[in-house]
Order: C-alpha cells, then structure tokens, then sequence
C-alpha cells in the first residue's frame, strides 16, 4: 500500500471510528491521535519520490500542501480538544452533537486531503464537493437562526460555484477527449498535462472561465465571497480555523492545477489578467469593509479574504519570483490565520462574546493570550519580522519591476488592510480591560506552536526549502 | 435519412430546457414541483435513452437514479414539507410570462453563442446537448436570484444540476458520471431534508429566506 493511501484513508476510517464514539472526550482525544497519525504519514511522502497512478499524483507541487493540511489538522484537533471543553461546560453543544463534529472533522481532512492528492479531475471534484458538504453541515452545528442561515447562505453560494466547477471539468473533458480519446485518460490530470498542448485552446479558455469563478467561489474571490464572513462567524472556532487555513487554499490549488493545463497548451488564453483581476478586486474590496466590522472573527474572515486574493494575484502575475511569494504566502498565511483563530476563540471564550467593541485589554486581563493574539496581528498585517513580511515584500518588489502599474494597487490595498488590523488589533489588546472576564481554560501551545514557526520563516527559511520552492515556482510557470 | 438517434436525443434535451423556463413563471410551490417533476422525468429518459443507443450501459444506472431521486422521492418530500408547514397557498413573486421569455430566450442564445463556436471538432449531438445544458445551467441560476422561498431555491438548485446532467451525459465516453450524479445527490438529500428545512422551520416557522436574513450577526 503507498503512502498517499495511507494519508488518505486514516482520516476516513477515523471519521467512521469517530462517529462509533459516544464520549466526547475520549473522541476528541482520538480526533488528535488520528491527526497525528495522518501527519506522521505525510512526513514520510517526503521520503518517497514523486509518483502518479490514476488515482493519485504526488509531486513538488501538492507534497508540501498535504503536509501543511495535515499539519493544521493536528494543531487544530488540540485546539479543538481544549475548545469544546467549554462550548460543553456552557450547555452550546451536547454529547449528540459532538460525535457529529468529531467524525465531520475527519470527512473534512479526509476530502481536504483527497483533494490535494487526486490525479483525477472528476475525483478531484468530488472531494471539493464533499469538502462544501462537511463544513456546511458543521458551520450549522450550533442551530442558532445566525448559524443557520450563514450555513444556506454557504451552501447555495458554494453549491452554485461548485457547479458551475463542474461544467469546466465537463469542458474539460469535452476538450481533450478527441485527441485522447474517450476514457478515465482524458480526465487524468497528469495524462492531461502529456497531451494537452493538442488539445481545442477554445474549449480550454471556456473551460477555465467556468474553473475560476467555481472553485474561484470557495476561494473566497470578490464578488463570490459573501459567504467566507457568514460561515467563519457562526460555526466552531475550530471550523473557522480549518476553513481559512485549509479549505481556501485547497480551492486555489484546483484552480492552480488548471493554470498549468492552460500555460502548457500554448494557444490557450493567459490566465494571469483574470486571476490578477480577481485578486486585486478581493484585495482592495476586503481591505475597505474591514474598517466596518464589529465582529472579530468576521473581521479576520475578511482577512482572509483580503489575503486570497494577494495570493491569487501573485499566482496571477507568475513567473519564478511572484510564484515563489505566492506558494510561501499561501504556507505562512494558513499558519498565521489558523493561529489567529484559536486566539480568537479563547478570546470568545473568556469574553462571552464576539464583539469588537466590547474586548479590550487583553494583554492586562490574559497577559498570555493578548500578547499571542498581538503577535498574530502583527504577524498577518505583515510587519517584520514574520513569514508573511517576506512574501509580501517579494511580490510588491517583483511587481513593481514588472508591471508597476499594477504595483499600486497592490501596495494601496495591502495598506489599507494594515491600517484597519493596526486600529482594531490594538484596540483589542491594549487600554482597559473591559466586559467580563474568565481565567483560560484550554491549551495555548498551538497558538505559539504556528507563530513560532511563522517567525522562523520570516528570519531564516533553510537552504533546501527554497531551493524546493523554486522548483515548484518553476513547476507553476 | 432520419436518424432516430439524434433526433429523441434532441428533443428530450429540448423538453429539459422548455421546463426550465416553465420553473421561472411558476408562481405557487405545488405547481414548480409539478414542472421540476416533468424535468427529472425529461431527463432520466435522456440518459435511458443516451445509454441505449450509444450502448453505455452505466448511464442506466443515472437514468434510475434521477427517475427515483428526482422524479420520486425528492418531490414527494418537498410537498409533505410544504404541505406540513402549511406554506402552499403562498403565492411567491417570480418573473412574468413575458419577462421570462425574453430572459430566457436571450440566455440561451448567449449560451448558443457562447458554446457552438468553440466546439468544432466534437459531434453535432454533443455541441448541441452542451448549448443546452448550458442553458438550463443559467436558467437555473436565474431562478435562484429571483426566488426568495428555500423550497424555491432547492428547485433551482437541483435544476442546476439537471443540467449538469444532461452535459455530462451528452459527452460520449465521459468517465465518473454516476459517481458525479451520486455526489450531487448525496449533497442535496443531506442539506435539504437532513438539515435545513427541518431547522429553519425551527427556528422560525418560516421558509422565507427574506425574513431569514435579516438576522444578521452584525446587524444589532
């Protein structure tokens, strides 16, 4: 059995496991072993060499993307672990409720993690589906009437989005299969790659207009965003956390799978200008409404949103070096944003509410959790010295010596995010501490465990992991 | 020559694509459920028909799966539901005759527009069916911004996905199409019935996603 299967199945065969689990705690203990099980085995992908079946394709390119995956997933358990504890004590969840969660988590690792690994763009599809279908169903699971309508409003945005992926995957079908012929050939991604350079670029072009704005829409790209905020906000924090580390950057990888179809037929449409606009709009549109939250974990879903969309436009431009700050942005942002979010959710706890305007003071009242959830903010507003300074400099650096006009925008945008998560990061963390307040209970390693990582990265990345990402960089065109 | 073939496969799709305009004009739940019952039936008779004649035998399997999914199963549900939460005298504003018409009609020329010239090379059923469901796909899309009923948006929703249906089984050889259709159905039944009618009406004896989303986390 291969490696990849391995890494595949252990989160399905938990999920069934973990829907057998009456307890919650021993699940929740269970959830992390299974995570950690499924990292240690993605640790070992990087050992093996790169390998295609029809089933699966390992490469440069998706190896460190599965790594990261599973990597969150683990984190994310032990928050989760310490999480629900909580949302228990304070009767939002029961027993029913959290076998659900628990065995939901692992579906969505596991449809995360088929995602990333599948050779097969139909299969591919499919766990993107599976992946809308899992966190809509856990986005509604504290049944509030706010829960439930972000949840419907998640459902049917990203239901149409995923349809319309669909019709491009069709296309995309359609397009290779005269040269191909029929077959599961014409729809395997590596097989695809060999011949595509024959293929119809008309078709092609269709195709990945329908591929963009589809899984453009779980990718959380303006004008299809409206439900990243709404779904951050009502579910689990956990959820919140996976969603923007994880479930973001898996769509942007389809589409990404796409890109290097269409860049190796030739005649084919560039992608860049589409996805540059794209991202731009997200970027300046998610930039503006982060002045006018109120809620914190909307807040740094726009964030989120803000920073997809400078991680598409750096995808957008390609070439070697923005490629290079898009794949390292896409790494740092998923760490630093996961992090956020278990800050985000002891802050939630031990405030009792959301809202920004009535947390303040935390690095008085929680010395340790202000000051983590200041470092996140620093961190994701891309001040030095973090992983994020680094990627943001390298794309602005590398776009002012190509297009410069398009470097205003970008530096406009990105500024205009700084300022709105500077205002509300140090009204939250300093002044007075205000509303009520209860001691943490829960454990803080994961928040210091992604940061630490964050500051490495943006202090020193090691030799063979940037050469590693320039091989991908190229990999990308 | 007439060939046969070609011609049911043609018009099964067409009556796919007539009911979708009939969807836009219905104004009463009962009677959209009528018309989406028609299309599943249109539809499951294309894919028969498409495994038929093109001998692909697994295509059966989508055709039973849609006649007993869509045709059956969904619809009935739909109405205990409606009939249940008592909301089928509702009389829901939807496009008129005339402005569906001219919405529709110019949809679909734009997906003709858009598809027949690019694609040359495959067989003139494909082309066709792919205008088609391109079609319905838009149709469907336009229903779901006009509507503000969830019953109403599930219907465009899973007409949506009629469509997508009908292109995946116009392609000749096209791999995964069960497992897809499967995927798809999968999704809705779990949503729809498992979740969120049932909770909706819960939380606020209503269907109307108007009403719903006024409760907006910020909005106090």
């Amino acid at each position: 059995m291969s490696v990849i299967s391995v890494i595949v199945a252990t989160p399905l065969i938990s999920a069934v496991v973990l829907a057998l689990v009456p307890g919650w705690k021993l699940a929740s203990w269970l959830n992390v072993a299974f995570s950690a099980v499924t990292l240690i085995a993605s640790l070992v992908l990087f050992r093996t060499p790169p390998s295609s079946s029809p089933l699966f394709v390992v490469d440069a390119f998706n190896i460190y993307l599965i790594a990261l995956t599973a990597f969150v997933g683990l984190t994310t358990s032990v928050f989760s672990a310490s999480y629900i504890g909580h949302e228990v004590a304070s009767k939002k969840l029961d027993a029913g409720k959290l076998r659900f969660y628990h065995a939901m988590y692992q579906a969505f690792m596991f449809t995360m993690l088929l995602a990333l690994s599948a050779n097969n763009l139909g299969v591919m599809w499919v766990a993107v589906e599976g992946a809308t279908l899992t966190t809509v169903l856990m986005v509604s699971l504290y049944r509030t009437a706010a829960s439930i309508e972000a949840a419907w409003k998640y459902f049917i945005l990203c239901g149409v989005g995923i349809a319309l992926a669909l019709f491009g995957t069709i296309l995309m079908y359609l397009a290779a299969q005269p040269v191909m012929g029929p077959g599961m050939a014409a729809m395997t991604w590596t097989e695809l790659m060999v011949h595509v350079a024959r293929v119809n670029a008309d078709i092609l072009n269709l195709a990945f207009v329908f591929l963009l704005i589809g899984y453009g829409t779980k990718v959380g790209l303006a004008p299809l965003h409206a439900w990243l905020p709404d779904a951050h906000a009502e579910g689990p924090t956990p959820i919140s956390a996976v969603l923007s580390g994880l479930l973001l950057n898996v769509a942007l990888y389809a589409v990404l799978r796409f890109k290097m179809l269409l860049a190796a037929n030739g005649g084919a449409i560039a992608p860049g200008p589409l996805m540059i606009t794209m991202g731009l709009a997200s970027l300046l549109l998610a930039g503006l409404m982060l002045y006018r939250r109120r809620d914190i974990k909307r807040f740094f879903a726009y964030s989120s949103i803000e920073h997809m969309g400078i991680i598409t436009f750096a995808f957008g431009m390609g070439g070697p070096l923005a490629n290079f700050a898009g794949l390292l942005h896409m790494a740092m942002h998923s760490l630093t944003k996961s992090a956020i979010f278990y800050a985000v959710g002891h802050v939630a706890q031990v405030k009792g509410t959301q809202r920004l305007d009535r947390i303040s003071g935390l690095t008085v009242s929680h010395p340790v959790l202000g000051w983590g959830l200041l470092i996140g903010g620093v961190a994701i507003a891309g001040l030095p010295p973090f992983g994020i300074f680094m990627s943001e400099f390298l794309l602005i650096t590398s776009t002012f010596a190509r297009e410069p006009l398009l470097a205003i925008p970008l530096t406009l945008g990105i500024l205009v995010a700084f300022g709105a998560l500077v205002l509300r990061v140090q009204q939250v963390c300093f002044g007075a501490p205000g509303g009520e307040s209860a001691p943490i209970r829960g454990s803080l390693v994961p928040l210091f465990a992604h940061l630490g990582l964050v500051l490495v990265a943006g202090v020193w990345l090691p030799g063979p992991l940037v050469a590693w990402f320039q091989t991908v960089a190229a990999l990308l065109g | 020559m007439i060939d046969l073939g070609y011609d049911a496969a043609h018009m099964l799709g067409a009556v796919v694509l007539l009911m979708s305009f009939a969807l836009l004009y219905q104004r009463r739940l009962f009677s959209l459920l009528h018309v989406f019952t028609l299309q599943a039936l249109a539809l499951s008779a294309t894919a028969a028909w498409q495994a038929f004649s093109h001998d692909e035998p697994h295509l059966y399997i989508t055709a039973l799966l849609t006649l007993v999914l869509k045709a059956i199963v969904i619809p009935v549900v739909l109405h205990r539901i409606i009939v249940k939460m008592n909301i089928h005298r509702t009389i829901e504003p939807a496009l008129g005759i005339g402005l569906t018409m001219v919405a529709g009609v110019s949809l679909v020329t734009l997906s003709i527009l858009l598809v027949l010239p690019v694609t040359e090379d495959a067989t003139a059923l494909t082309r066709e069916n792919l205008a088609l469901s391109l079609s319905v796909v838009l149709l469907g899309l336009l229903m779901m911004i006009s509507r503000r009923n969830a019953v109403s948006q599930v219907v465009g929703f899973m007409s949506i996905e009629n469509g997508l249906i009908l292109a995946a089984v116009g392609v000749a050889g096209m791999p995964l199409v069960v497992e897809m259709s499967v995927a798809f159905s999968v999704m809705v039944a779990f949503i729809i019935f498992g979740i969120f009618l049932f909770h909706i009406r819960e939380r606020f004896d209503t269907l109307d996603m108007q009403k719903i989303e006024s409760f907006r986390g910020e909005s106090d």
